[in-house]
């Protein structure tokens, strides 16, 4: 697996917003300043200096040896570790936010990593590609292969993304682990959000990828 | 077996070396009689001195102060000519103008820990009460008692709080001791290729040393300078050993590899017909020109007790609690001595104490020495995390604040 990978957009070249990726900008949006903050999977580190700007105390972890020791050369707080096994040794409650952005899918145990994401974090923001996304069907439907994108070109035999799901499946989980969705944005193709008065269904159809803040549900 | 030859006497008497451990080419430090060092052995040690060097300048809010720590074979020559080998300082990759640690921008400091023989009062010094050389009176050392006098040093220099702490092996422990016992006079450190406490096999490989020491009919019980030997084969050995853990398998196949020295075939001897044993010889026996032996027996010996988490309940976490230093741990992937995992569990104990830490692991295949070797990506990484805490610290580049 390979956290390093932080994906643009699928299927498009990233949108850029004064120079960050527009689904940065979304998470950093839904960070509130002061806070501290893990990204899980930080990749080179962009999303964190994003935070950072902003006044947000930022950690990261990042799988690979490239990735830690750019962010280290950018002043940024990263260690070399991994999702699926690292996650254990942080307390409880440790920071504001865990982010795991375009992470998941690449986990071995995608459940228990967005178990652990709210146990260190208050609250967890997860971003992923979509595989309900109308193309990722056309493919298979039409094409009768595996799905694969201009960002998501490995074939299914050496995919570091082991794990896909759709919007769909993501909702369908938060539910099974009693996680609650404070907020969900889809971006569109061109990483614009899918408007919030139409269905999931149109969500889970047309959003290249969803962004969800959460935090522990009630209850149970 | 004629033509095997044993390792050479040291060419520089040891009465330059003696000279060197108290009146040493370095600035000096003395505490008197009214200022023990209170050692943890329960020995108040007094009157003691620290020998030191420094470069650069302290700026006016005494706020861009580095102090150096070195590893067990290191002293405080870290930037200049060493006075006993003519040889140049032995971290001239990390420190001078231009590097990582630059004396134009920070106030560097480097002391020879106590019990070292540079200058610093250890067993090679002589003894007070006695006026003879400590030896094995000298009273046991630890990795805390190293930092306590560092920083009774660092007091006398009038500096509260230093930017960064800086150390490899040895040196990294003594830079994780300054962060548990004084947090709040430390803005930030870089732990290289170290560990939170000496493991088992580190500890059998010391007493390897030692013993090969000790097993030199020259040591004389430690009384070797008043019987005016030097147990000079027996330290030669030990550092023989040591400097094998020091690099790795790969970095001795590619530097040596079956190559034989100044001879084309065997000479069905045991003289050193390889290349790796005449490197070895080297070392061994440049080692002895400036080392005192006991002085190898106390150091090792402090690295041996080093264990942060059993002062603080077995937890090492505990030992960071609440701590505000900005950590930059790192380890290098062919260090089979301070191997990765023993960084990444002192990171796990940041991560838990919530810590601001960085670790890198720099994938190289010359060991352990790699800290002290032009490694650019481990460089680049000590620059850029020195550069990004002098901003938090509101250093400029010229170390003004």
């Amino acid at each position: 697996m390979s956290m390093q990978q932080t994906l643009p957009l699928p299927g498009v070249a990233p949108e850029r917003t004064g120079g960050y990726r527009r689904d940065h900008l979304l998470v950093a949006e839904m960070v509130r300043p002061g806070s501290r903050v893990l990204d899980v999977g930080c990749g080179d580190g962009e999303l964190l200096q994003l935070l950072e700007s902003r006044g947000i105390d930022g950690r990261g972890i990042e799988l690979s040896r490239e990735g830690v020791n750019g962010c280290v050369a950018k002043g940024l707080a990263v260690v070399q570790g991994d999702a699926d096994t690292d996650l254990v040794n942080y307390p409880d409650d440790a920071f504001d936010y865990v982010i795991l952005s375009q992470t998941l899918q690449a986990t071995r145990q995608p459940k228990v990593v967005l178990e652990n994401l709210l146990r260190i974090g208050q609250r967890a923001i997860v971003s992923f590609p979509n595989f309900g996304f109308w193309k990722m069907r056309l493919q298979l439907l039409i094409g009768g292969h595996m799905p694969r994108t201009e960002n998501l070109p490995a074939s299914w035999y050496d995919t570091s993304n082991i794990h896909f799901c759709t919007i769909k499946d993501f909702v369908e989980l938060c539910e099974q682990i009693n996680v609650k969705m404070e907020r969900a944005v889809a971006l569109d193709l061109y990483g614009r959000p899918v408007p919030l008065n139409l269905p999931w269904w149109v969500w889970n159809m047309f959003g290249e990828q969803g962004v969800f803040l959460l935090s522990r549900g009630g209850g149970k | 077996m004629s033509n095997v030859r044993p390792i050479p006497s040291p060419q520089t008497q040891s009465d330059d070396r003696a000279h060197e451990a108290d009146h040493p080419s370095s600035l000096v430090a003395k505490f008197g009689i009214d200022q023990p060092l209170k050692l943890d052995c329960g020995v108040d040690l007094a009157p003691f001195q620290i020998a030191y060097q420094t470069y650069g300048d302290l700026n006016a809010d005494r706020s861009n102060a580095i102090l150096i720590c070195h590893a067990l074979t290191g002293d405080q020559h870290v930037n200049n000519i060493h006075p006993v080998t003519g040889k140049p300082g032995w971290w001239d990759t990390m420190v001078g103008a231009g590097k990582p640690i630059d004396p134009d921008k920070y106030f560097i400091i480097c002391s020879n820990v106590i019990g070292g023989c540079m200058g610093s009062t250890g067993p090679a010094s002589l003894n007070p009460a006695t006026g003879k050389v400590w030896g094995l009176d000298f009273p046991i050392i630890t990795i805390p008692d190293m930092v306590r006098a560092q920083a009774m040093l660092i007091d006398r220099l009038g500096i509260t709080t230093l930017f960064c702490v800086v150390g490899g092996s040895m040196g990294g422990m003594q830079v994780l001791q300054w962060t548990a016992a004084y947090p709040e006079r430390v803005f930030s450190t870089l732990a290289i290729a170290c560990s939170t406490r000496h493991s088992a096999q580190n500890i059998a490989f010391h007493e390897l040393g030692r013993q090969a020491v000790m097993a030199d009919p020259d040591w004389r019980g430690g009384r070797y300078v008043d019987e005016d030997t030097h147990p000079h084969r027996g330290l030669a050995v030990a550092r023989m050993a040591a400097h094998i853990t020091y690099l790795s398998d790969a970095a001795l196949h590619r530097k040596f590899g079956r190559r034989m020295q100044d001879r084309e075939l065997p000479t069905f001897s045991f003289d050193a017909d390889f290349q790796v044993e005449s490197y070895l010889r080297y070392q061994g026996s440049s080692f002895v020109e400036r080392f005192d032996a006991n002085s190898y027996l106390y150091l090792t010996r402090a690295m041996d007790y080093f264990d942060i988490a059993a002062d603080h309940n077995g937890v090492l976490a505990k030992a960071f609690a609440g701590i505000k230093t900005r950590f930059c741990v790192v380890s290098f992937t062919s260090d089979w001595l301070f191997p990765t995992s023993e960084s990444r569990a002192l990171v796990h104990a940041l991560n838990a104490s919530s810590a601001r830490v960085s670790f890198a692991e720099i994938e190289t295949d010359r060991g352990h020495d790699a800290f002290l070797l032009d490694v650019p990506e481990f460089l680049e990484i000590s620059r850029a995390f020195l550069q990004a805490a002098g901003k938090a610290r509101g250093l400029k580049d010229d170390g003004q604040s």
